[in-house]
């Protein structure tokens, strides 16, 4: 099976246009001793027999979709509107390329160009990009835009331990030929107001997220004030969907706000594809990587859009580009600029504040149980952090077998102080009667 | 054909989504913490639908017309890549679930690993790298950790011939290497005087695409691999022209060290309109040790009927984890769809055909429009897009010409060793009618630069703007809709 079109006929009157005998003859500049190799791959399978394939694969995972899921910790189960995925499969959006070509890509553009816009109003900020790979690629942009907005002549960041374990640890793999010293994390229980005497003349950049790892979130005006009287910048790492009720970083004074997209109408999808939102001020622009819609007029006088600032970008400065950044998700752009149309002002502060709701009622449900007890000295979103009776690994793998429950993320992982805690998450996904069925498994197990 | 933004459809009040109301008690809601505005827009389902509808109209797409856009390789994208990736198992598995609760995912990943290491030729693969260009990154990092982790820290140098993609430069320079650009031959080659020259103790190794990105394969590709071994350096593949390549020779056995895929090129998952893609890595024994974790392994070996028991493990001296999670899975879903489709053979014959298919177009138009590299060429050629005799002419006209007969142009200015460049590739998914077609309308274009060249001036005529000001929306900086709210202005 495959999807050329050519008969025999074809091949042989275009081999007969080009002036060969064979298709063989096409690749005579390959060197012999490794040309065509016999390739140990299985044989070729028609559509049905592939879909079966893959739906027995697919049909041996647990999932969200069948199974009751209280696991966050970066990646969220939400509500997806049918009306994203029946966008993003217009061929249209689906098959087009980067769109270099304007004239021939007002569609892809102008979807951008309001993508933008909605990350602007739901960050508070001045100017965002589209996009990066994930939120955490987004902050290790963030890391290399604020170590060259200081000309590298400030080469020290300051991560908070409650950053993303993910996020923190590829920021430290894009920049390890760089110099630069990533500090803050190395003694994971140290508050904001921790690590603010740390800040120095050296520091670049500040980064805290909001909510944190923990779900936690308090406000970010005295952070900022202190960021900035080091002469630093401040990077806020945020959750879109706590962004639908909560103060946005904007107000707190941030420099540069970067999240995961993927809870604005993407699935879980096993951790990818996501999309990485990065977000600035206006003075900052021109430091930026990843690709920027702007408007503009055509020949006409008519209103159209357009890539701009590509001067800052690979394929025109080469090896004086600060990113390499090309490919990145426009597609998931789309799709969560589709979600944040359909749910709208009012749709967005409903699913932000049925999170909160359930996750507070979750929580408190949890905290009655013998055993069991929630961390509520901050206040929190929609995750929260329960200390176990048992290891949590042994409370989710009964939760999962003997209930069918998808449990949290076990902090002792990357937190060595929160051995037998765990991170559980609750959204709108999760009603009144699934944290019940939580609830009760939890006291059976406890 | 304008279509208004999203928010001019707004209304106070409308809701696209009904959700449920909350089920629980209320909770007291986080004082001083509370946002009092949000700028969103409020439309209903139907306008929203409309809306993105209409602007989906107004994009050219592989659906829509032929896109032979040189290295972008935009060749059909099977729908059913697009329900194996949406089958529920796939698509709601969570990232952090435990790895025995989605063994499915992780036999999935195991199995393209396998098979993108024999296809490539190389003992590993990690499916972490999100795009080319990330792919890039890992591999200079590895390369560099490579170096390091002997003791050799001396090596700084990344040499980079100057037909090279603008992403192999930034990338060196993004892990704190110097480039060196090393001229091309006058058949599009490697130079190797240029080559031997630059190679000594202080180079990290060669980046080198392979076709090039003339779409000619390197003449001299064993001797370029060796010089470059044998002053220390090891040898990147950029794999951006791929599918020339899948069956006829493999990197690993040219002696490629490390070589990205792009799975949204080679192995058809959707542009998306600049992404997501996925650049898997695949390496050599020498830099197998460096990957970015996690990879997938069996851990448990299987008895009898039983399946082996798949898990996420960390390569003993790892460049550490280039994005969250395991990577872009719903690309891996469909590039494993893909290649069950097509089989090994399927493989190579979709390799042979865009050869081909590239040749054959070539052939149709070559006397019309200047070949500054006369040799068989691989999946992709490039042409000169002027001519002496029609000076006001540019490589940029003659791409928003062929925008009036509904196709897309191909890559233009680049690469920057061709003056006015036209970079096209076919694939092997166009018929050969519709390859007669194209041909003819640029051999209707070429006349028409010498007889009518205002008709190409004015181009495009019949889409749904006309050319572009760049220059004013680099000077004006629009870049959103809405006001800026006081805090920040």
């Amino acid at each position: 099976m495959s999807y050329v079109p050519h008969t025999d006929s074809d091949r042989k009157a275009m081999l007969k246009a080009i002036g060969v005998q064979s298709i063989a003859e096409l690749f005579h500049d390959v060197p012999a001793s490794v040309r065509f190799p016999e390739l140990d791959l299985p044989g070729p399978l028609s559509e049905p027999e592939t879909l079966r394939e893959l739906g027995d694969l697919a049909n041996s995972n647990a999932h969200a979709g069948e199974s009751l899921c209280f696991l966050g910790a970066g990646a969220y189960h939400h509500f997806i509107p049918s009306v994203v995925n029946h966008t993003i499969l217009r061929g249209e959006f689906l098959t087009a390329y980067t769109p270099y070509q304007p004239e021939v890509s007002q569609g892809t553009l102008q979807v951008i160009y309001e993508y933008q816009s909605m990350i602007c109003a739901l960050t508070g900020m001045d100017v965002a990009n589209a996009s990066h790979y994930d939120g955490a690629t987004s902050l290790a942009e963030a890391v290399i835009m604020a170590v060259n907005h200081f000309r590298l002549k400030r080469k020290k960041v300051i991560f908070s331990p409650t950053v993303h374990p993910h996020y923190r640890a590829v920021a430290r793999t894009y920049t390890q030929g760089m110099g630069l010293t990533l500090t803050g994390d190395d003694e994971p229980d140290l508050g904001l107001n921790d690590l603010l005497p740390r800040l120095d003349g050296e520091t670049a950049l500040f980064v805290v997220q909001y909510p944190d790892f923990f779900g936690c979130i308090e406000n970010l005006k005295p952070t900022a004030a202190a960021v900035h009287q080091a002469g630093a910048l401040l990077c806020v790492v945020v959750n879109p969907i706590a962004l639908g009720l909560l103060t946005p970083p904007g107000a707190f004074g941030a420099d540069i706000v970067v999240g995961e997209g993927q809870p604005l109408g993407i699935p879980l999808s096993y951790g990818g594809p996501y999309l990485g939102f990065f977000a600035t001020k206006k003075d900052y622009v021109r430091k930026m990587a990843g690709r920027l819609v702007g408007e503009t007029m055509d020949a006409n006088g008519k209103k159209g859009y357009v890539l701009t600032l590509a001067t800052r970008e690979q394929h025109i400065r080469r090896e004086k580009a600060t990113s390499n950044i090309c490919t990145n998700q426009g597609l998931m752009a789309i799709a969560a600029t589709v979600y944040l149309s359909a749910m709208g002002k009012n749709g967005l502060r409903q699913v932000a504040e049925t999170c909160y709701h359930r996750a507070h009622y979750a929580a408190d449900r949890i905290s009655e149980l013998d055993g069991y007890a929630v961390t509520r000295d901050r206040p929190f979103f929609h995750e929260f952090v329960v200390h176990c009776p048992r290891p949590v690994a042994e409370v989710n793998a009964e939760l999962f077998n003997e209930f069918g429950i998808i449990g949290g993320y076990e902090l002792g992982n990357d937190y060595a102080h929160l051995d037998q805690h765990m991170l559980l998450c609750a959204t709108e996904m999760n009603t009144l009667d699934d944290i019940e069925e939580l609830v009760g498994a939890l006291e059976q197990l406890g | 054909m304008t279509e208004p933004l999203i928010y001019d459809y707004s209304s106070p009040g409308r809701v696209g989504v009904n959700m449920p109301a909350p089920d629980v008690p209320l909770a007291e809601l986080p004082a001083g913490l509370v946002r009092d505005e949000l700028d969103l827009p409020e439309v209903s389902q139907l306008d929203a639908i409309r809306h993105f509808n209409h602007l989906s109209t107004l994009n050219h797409s592989i659906d829509k017309g032929f896109y032979p856009l040189g290295s972008c390789t935009m060749k059909y994208n099977p729908r059913l890549n697009e329900d194996t990736a949406r089958l529920p198992g796939f698509a709601f598995s969570h990232p952090l679930q435990d790895p025995g609760t989605v063994q499915g995912n992780l036999a999935l990943m195991y199995q393209l690993q396998e098979w993108l290491r024999e296809i490539g030729g190389f003992v590993a693969v990690s499916l972490q790298p999100a795009a080319g260009a990330q792919g890039e990154l890992t591999g200079v990092l590895m390369m560099r950790a490579y170096h390091l982790d002997r003791g050799d820290t001396a090596r700084r140098k990344m040499l980079i011939p100057n037909s090279a993609h603008g992403t192999n430069p930034a990338t060196s320079a993004m892990a704190g290497l110097d480039v060196v650009e090393l001229l091309s031959d006058d058949r599009g080659n490697v130079d190797l005087e240029a080559l031997r020259k630059a190679c000594g103790p202080d180079v990290v190794g060669l980046m080198v695409t392979n076709p090039n990105t003339l779409g000619l394969f390197e003449e001299h590709i064993q001797e370029v691999v060796k010089l470059v071994h044998d002053c220390g350096g090891l040898v990147y593949g950029d794999g951006a022209n791929m599918n020339a390549m899948i069956g006829i020779a493999r990197p690993g056995d040219l002696g490629f060290d490390v070589l990205h895929y792009n799975l949204h090129k080679t192995f058809s998952t959707p542009h998306g309109g600049g992404g997501p893609g996925s650049g898997p890595v695949g390496v050599s024994e020498r830099l197998k040790e460096f990957l970015p974790a996690p990879l997938v392994a069996i851990v448990e070996e299987g008895e009898g009927e039983e399946p082996p028991l798949y898990g996420l493990v960390t390569p003993k001296k790892t460049i550490g984890r280039m994005k969250s999670f395991q990577g872009q899975f719903g690309m891996h879903v469909r590039a494993y769809t893909y290649i069950r489709v097509h089989g090994g053979s399927g493989l190579r014959e979709n390799s042979e055909m865009a050869v081909l298919n590239a040749n054959y177009l070539l052939s149709k138009i070559r006397h019309a429009y200047h070949l500054p590299y006369d040799r068989t060429c691989k999946h992709e050629f490039v042409l000169e897009g002027h001519w002496d005799d029609a000076p006001g002419v540019h490589a940029l006209d003659i791409s928003k010409r062929l925008m009036d007969f509904g196709i897309h142009p191909p890559t233009n200015y680049f690469p920057l060793i061709v003056k006015e460049a036209l970079m096209i590739e076919p694939t092997e998914t166009e018929s050969k009618e519709t390859l007669d077609h194209f041909a003819d309308v640029m051999l209707t274009i070429a006349k028409e630069a010498h007889e009518s060249p205002q008709v190409l001036k004015t181009a495009p005529h019949i889409t749904p703007v006309a050319r572009l000001d760049e220059v004013r929306a680099a000077k004006e900086l629009v870049l959103c809709c809405r006001p800026i709210p006081e805090w920040a202005a």
